[in-house]
């Protein structure tokens, strides 16, 4: 317990952040939204419980998610039919987790056999055939249409009824600190530490006792428990599962989360489910091609930063634990870095809409709104412009980057100095 | 006498070709011992049958009276029988501290549960920090193993090999790339474990070999062809004409 409190004030800020977000953002579509960045941060953590914490690649892991969602779903049907034992709203979600990890337990079994490339051909075999079962189970899981729900049933404690989406927004909130706190915990108990050891060396694991195979097998059940708690809590907040909540693009998704948030920090799942969660919900507003975006950004973060957004930060670690002071001397380059890549950002956006307009475009129009402009893609000059500022953009970032790199490696000189001084 | 390893006609095949063919050994409890033999005799192909990292053709393996022929790694392990590699094999991402802790884990009691703090479990602390400092690495205890210079990361893994409780210990190569001070504070360092452990080492260290072991076994073309004290070994003229060379 003195290692959790420890974080004190991390858990505090937390758990201040979960518990204040309404009052800053209180628009409905934010509230949904906050929702939504709640159970992906449980989802993505669990998943990292795989991937980053114990070195499973999955690609199937949104089938613990479904099915959670699935059987809560039926779960709320039969109780406001009253077929079946009243159980709280606010605790079921601990229902899911138990579903997810029933499921966990019975495929881990099979699919934990093996690491590495086995084990993710596993789990997307596993994938297409939870999604394949959806479609045939009509009776049980209504093929593409899903099932629907309404989260008011039985008695209303204190006045929750789950009706008003705050009531929702809360009950994930809490749900999602809980999931925090205890999938931390687990990382630093005996179990936690030999899914490390299993990732970084299952020989070795193995000459120390441990079969390796046992740890992998309980990190996917566990890891499948919070997936199953996200479900419900998904399945709570729409009111409604289909078929896509099992399926190979919502575990990719949970992938793409914690990649680009960065698998080897525990924070970096969260960054991750927050940014791609905020993005999802905005970028479809503002252009069609938002999915395209999504794979560049998904590139560009494997090829220049595979340790995702938590991994950039902490490369920053040793300046702010020596001497904060150092960082000023970065300033600098970074905002060069930062300009130089938004003029790039600018000039490629702009051609990528352009080009997608062209592609999309009905006969006769041929104008695009770009950054509140409407310009004209018949005209060459369009594309020169924006053609121009993307190519000055690249030009200068090949000139910042280095600059950028450069201040960082002379602080690292500065902090390594300092440690054999 | 009590003997902590026993082979009896162990064979191993790979396809057609037979890389141990047909091995007799017995190393009482307590003794430290030396397998030599030139490069591709079997030795390393010995330790993965003995730690059951590989499967027995043919034969049998007891270890302190129990048959582990053919078990899983973790099952011997548990045991009582660790092992060293010839390439250093470490957790290279953590530090040298949880480096040994895990090898000092399941010993202690703490096999998969994941509702304690490792951090509170003091008695796991306490043996991690005693191995610690009978290997020479107290003072790196929170560097991350893969930033240890080459010979204190082989000393780390001796360390993890002992960590869990074994009574048995295969060492393979344990001094090899090391200079020669870094090759004395190995040997000390086996020294020092050998005391009340039985311990195998695998060694082309001549040197090494005759200093430490109280009895050597020659292995060539994957048979043993003498098994005695070094000063028999050293006399013996089929050794000297298989491996050590006429002229020694």
């Amino acid at each position: 317990m003195r290692l959790l409190l420890s974080k004190t004030g991390v858990w505090i800020a937390a758990a201040a952040v979960i518990l204040l977000a309404p009052t800053l953002f209180q628009s409905g579509f934010a509230l949904s939204v906050m929702g939504q960045m709640g159970v992906a941060i449980i989802f993505a953590l669990a998943y990292n419980m795989l991937l980053g914490q114990g070195g499973m690649l999955s690609f199937g892991h949104a089938v613990y998610f479904g099915l959670a969602g699935y059987f809560s779903i039926h779960y709320l049907n039969l109780m406001g039919e009253g077929l079946v034992w009243y159980f709280p709203v606010s605790l079921l979600p601990l229902f899911g987790g138990v579903v997810g990890l029933f499921f966990g337990v019975l495929i881990g079994f099979v699919s934990t056999r093996r690491a590495g490339t086995t084990f993710a051909m596993i789990s997307l075999g596993f994938s297409e055939m939870a999604t394949a079962l959806t479609l045939i189970l009509v009776a049980f899981f209504n093929g593409e249409e899903g099932i629907q729900t309404d989260r008011w049933v039985g008695p209303e404690p204190f006045g929750i009824t789950y009706g008003p989406d705050i009531q929702v927004y809360y009950l994930i909130g809490i749900w999602c600190f809980v999931a925090m706190v205890a999938m931390y915990a687990l990382t630093k108990t005996p179990f936690g530490r030999m899914s490390n050891a299993v990732r970084d060396n299952p020989e070795r694991a193995q000459f120390v006792g441990y079969n390796t195979q046992r740890v992998r097998w309980l990190a996917f059940s566990l890891s499948s428990f919070f997936a199953g708690l996200a479900g419900a809590l998904h399945a709570i907040n729409f009111e409604h599962v289909g078929f896509e909540t099992v399926g190979l693009a919502q575990s990719g998704f949970v992938l793409f989360m914690v990649f680009i948030g960065g698998v080897r920090h525990y924070l970096g799942p969260i960054l991750g489910a927050v940014l791609i969660t905020l993005l999802t919900a905005t970028l479809g507003d503002l252009t069609q091609a938002w999915f395209l975006y999504f794979g560049i950004f998904f590139v560009v973060m494997v090829v220049f930063a595979p340790g995702g957004l938590a991994g950039l930060i902490m490369l920053h670690e040793p300046v702010w634990k020596t001497d904060i002071r150092l960082a000023q001397r970065m300033i600098l380059p970074y905002m060069g870095g930062l300009i130089t890549a938004l003029i790039a950002g600018f000039g490629l956006i702009g051609l990528i809409e352009m080009i997608y307009f062209v592609s999309h475009k009905l006969a006769g129009d041929t104008d695009v709104l770009l950054y509140g402009f409407a310009t004209d893609v018949s005209s060459i000059y369009s594309w020169l412009i924006y053609g121009t500022i993307a190519a000055t953009g690249i030009v200068l970032c090949r000139k910042s980057f280095p600059a950028v790199r450069g201040s960082w490696n002379s602080a690292m000189d500065d902090v390594r100095e300092r440690f054999s001084a | 006498m009590n003997m902590a390893l026993e082979l009896t006609g162990v064979r191993k095949n790979f396809g057609r070709t037979e890389i141990i063919r047909g091995i007799d050994l017995k190393i009482p409890v307590g003794e430290c011992h030396a397998i030599i033999g030139p490069n591709g005799a079997g030795k390393s192909t010995i330790y993965n049958l003995i730690s059951g990292k590989y499967r027995v053709t043919d034969g049998r393996i007891h270890l302190l009276g129990h048959d582990i022929t053919n078990r899983q790694p973790y099952e011997i392990n548990r045991m009582g029988l660790s092992r060293s590699f010839q390439v250093t094999n470490i957790f290279p991402r953590m530090s040298v501290f949880e480096n040994v802790r895990c090898g000092v884990l399941w010993v202690k009691g703490c096999k998969y549960s994941f509702w304690q703090f490792v951090d509170r479990r003091r008695d796991v602390q306490e043996r991690t920090a005693e191995i610690l400092a009978s290997i020479g690495l107290s003072a790196k205890a929170d560097i991350p193993a893969e930033l240890l210079p080459y010979a204190d990361q082989r000393a780390l893994e001796v360390g993890i090999t002992i960590a869990c409780g074994a009574q048995v210990v295969l060492l393979d190569e344990p001094t090899s790339g090391m200079s020669h001070s870094e090759t004395e504070r190995m040997v000390d360092l086996i020294r020092t474990i050998s005391a009340g452990r039985t311990v195998v080492v695998v060694e082309h260290d001549m040197g090494v070999v005759f200093d430490l072991a109280e009895r050597i076994s020659v292995l060539v073309y994957g048979e043993i062809i003498a098994s005695d004290t070094p000063d028999k070994i050293r006399g013996n003229p089929k050794v000297r004409e298989a491996y050590l060379g006429s002229d020694n």
